[in-house]
């Protein structure tokens, strides 16, 4: 599928796949593969927000840190600008390492506790030799904490002195510290307690706005991911279910599971009287997924033909695609 | 963007690392460990002005006198002055520490970091080195270096260096093998920092502390094993005033001249309960579950 017809999107996953092997103890025998990942396929266009949600266990931030080379793929191809940085050679990744940028879901995991801020900022300068002198970085390293609304005079502090809220601040800061153009954002708001959500959400937004930045923006709160995206996909047990624009996409699914994630999303209102869809059971096994369609064990309206093949990404309306077999029911 | 920088909360960090060291030294039993350990650590500076005799000079006239206020601690078989002997043996002790436990811990670190950072091929090869090494008891396997290299006091104390050695690298490669995977460390990968600049940077010293709390707990007993290598000749040589060779001197005459053997036996006790006191001390202050409370 493409994105957009017009211009080539800045991001294109095709038919990716990672499978972990699954090994017993120390030997190095194969025993099964966990398929976190299978047949994957978007786009992302310059400057959009894609939207990538899916339950615990569903692979998103597999495809996010495949996007970005941290793990490497099975299978499949990752475009970046076109170019495949699956076969990158080490010169050719650092520079793709400028130009695509992750945040960490846990703003406490996600700093080096030893390096005060000033350090955690500098080091990507240093790296890629973007500062000509000392006092150069220093002035850039101000200039981030301020976009990301940190005051300056804080620099000297390590991450511990901080809150929650401003540390994932600081690994935003860190994120353009390269000036990226493609951001992958794993989750980067759901460690955060509720009220910080939405400060760091609109802090995003106001960075894609201003800096023109281009955003995959994982998450499982689809309230929050519809916020920020254009478009979503969604994803369940290493697969997608549907892809459509954001508002469309929440407003009328298209695919069963994303019906029962919407209903999932608790709404202010007490007296809403709306049906909630209760998955029952887990996540299946993704060593072992189930036939055809891997979402039917817990879908309500699972048919006997859902187990026997497993159903291709189609499109039923203008830039809505879905991979399910049964038209009649949504 | 927003007009109002936000603040971090007003506290400082390195006042709050010493304040948390504060409270932990007021802890009778590391406090006690701590000022044995200074106590040791002045002694072996002051040992010159300190002792009463040089403890060399023998005294023929003299020997084998129990403890009086001449000799506080007694005389030797050749009439030399105990108490200056083991004043100017915490001088080798100190040496051993250094140079023993300081080789495991640089040798042992730098190999525990790349074996646990690069994974792999070298991975097994160096864990496997460690673990025939582990295979052997400790005394024994410093005897066996020792016979290679030849008794001295600077192979004794290399010998039981390389003895300590897995410890250490089995230590580190834990840690590293768990700060490896930390957030801030695939960070630095996708920012495209280096390895080598990664694995100094990041993750040393965010693994660094337990080997720090290991050495002290080791000094103690780097004292020990060396006091033994020369308590069996392998070591420190005549007339040199090493503990351990002292009380080998004392073995000879224990049921008769029992002060030679007890002090240098003594104070090869107090300088491991001291380093252990701290040690213990250390561990239970950089203890994740401890920290997890505050």
């Amino acid at each position: 599928m493409t994105a957009s017809a017009a211009a080539q999107p800045l991001l294109e996953v095709r038919n990716l796949r990672k499978w972990f092997d699954v090994r017993l103890g120390g030997l190095s025998l194969s025993t099964g593969h966990v398929r976190a990942v299978e047949d994957v396929s978007f786009a992302v266009a310059a400057g959009e927000v894609l939207g990538l949600v899916g339950e615990s266990g569903s692979g998103k931030t597999t495809v996010g840190r495949v996007i970005l080379r941290l793990i490497e793929p099975t299978g499949g191809q990752i475009l970046f600008k076109g170019k495949d940085i699956r076969p990158l050679g080490e010169r050719a990744l650092k520079a793709f390492r400028r130009q695509a940028q992750p945040i960490f879901q846990d703003p406490f995991a996600s700093l080096n506790p030893r390096m005060h801020v000033e350090e955690i900022l500098a080091e990507p300068l240093v790296v890629h030799r973007l500062a000509r002198s000392r006092a150069e970085r220093r002035e850039r390293v101000a200039e981030l904490l301020r976009m990301v609304g940190l005051a300056p005079e804080h620099m000297q502090r390590y991450p511990h002195e901080f809150s929650g809220g401003q540390r994932q601040r600081i690994g935003i800061a860190r994120a353009l510290a390269v000036k990226p153009e493609l951001i992958v954002a794993d989750e980067p708001v759901s460690a955060l307690d509720v009220s910080i959500q939405a400060q760091v959400v609109n802090l995003l937004r106001e960075l894609r706005k201003r800096l023109g930045l281009t955003l995959l923006f994982i998450a499982h709160d689809l309230a929050v991911v519809e916020y920020i995206s254009d478009r979503i996909v969604v994803m369940y047990l290493g697969r997608v279910m549907e892809v459509g624009p954001a508002r469309a996409l929440c407003r009328a699914p298209k695919h069963p599971y994303t019906e029962a994630l919407l209903s999932a999303v608790p709404v202010p209102d007490p007296d809403r009287k709306g049906k909630r869809i209760v998955l029952q059971g887990d996540i299946p096994s993704p060593i072992n997924p189930p036939s055809g369609c891997v979402f039917r064990t817990r879908c309500q309206y699972a048919i006997a033909d859902c187990a026997k093949t497993v159903p291709a990404l189609r499109e039923v309306e203008p830039g809505r695609f879905k991979a399910c077999i049964r038209d009649d029911v949504l | 963007m927003s007009v109002v920088a936000l603040a971090p909360a007003p506290r400082s960090g390195g006042a709050s690392w010493a304040k948390g060291l504060g409270r932990l030294m007021r802890r009778p039993t590391a406090r006690l460990g701590l000022a044995i350990v200074v106590a040791f650590l002045a002694l072996t500076v002051l040992a010159g002005v300190l002792a009463p005799h040089s403890p060399f000079d023998q005294d023929l006239e003299n020997t084998l006198s129990p403890p009086s206020l001449a000799h506080l601690f007694g005389t030797d078989q050749y009439g030399r002055d105990i108490l200056s002997r083991v004043m100017y043996g915490s001088r080798t002790a100190l040496l051993a520490i250094l140079v023993a436990d300081g080789f495991a811990l640089v040798l042992g670190g730098a190999c525990g970091l790349v074996a646990g950072f690069y994974g792999g091929w070298l991975d097994s090869a160096i864990m496997r080195l460690a673990d025939v090494l582990l295979a052997f008891p400790y005394l024994l396997l410093a005897l066996i270096i020792v016979a290679a290299l030849g008794p001295s006091l600077l192979n004794s104390m290399i010998a039981i260096g390389i003895v300590y050695t897995p410890q250490y690298a089995r230590l580190l490669r834990g840690q590293v093998l768990a700060v490896r995977e930390t957030d801030y460390v695939l960070a630095a990968r996708a920012l495209g920092v280096g390895r080598p600049r990664i694995m100094l940077r990041h993750v040393l010293p965010n693994s660094f502390t337990p080997i720090l709390v290991m050495a002290t707990l080791q000094a103690g007993s780097v004292v020990v094993e060396t006091a033994g290598l020369s308590f069996l000749g392998l070591g420190a040589q005549p007339p040199s005033p090493d503990w351990g060779a002292v009380l080998a001197d004392g073995q000879t005459y224990f049921l008769s001249a029992w002060w030679i053997a007890t002090f240098p036996g003594l104070a090869i006790f107090l300088v491991v309960l001291g380093f252990n006191l701290v040690g213990d001390a250390l561990r239970d202050h950089f203890d994740p579950h401890r920290r997890m409370v505050k």
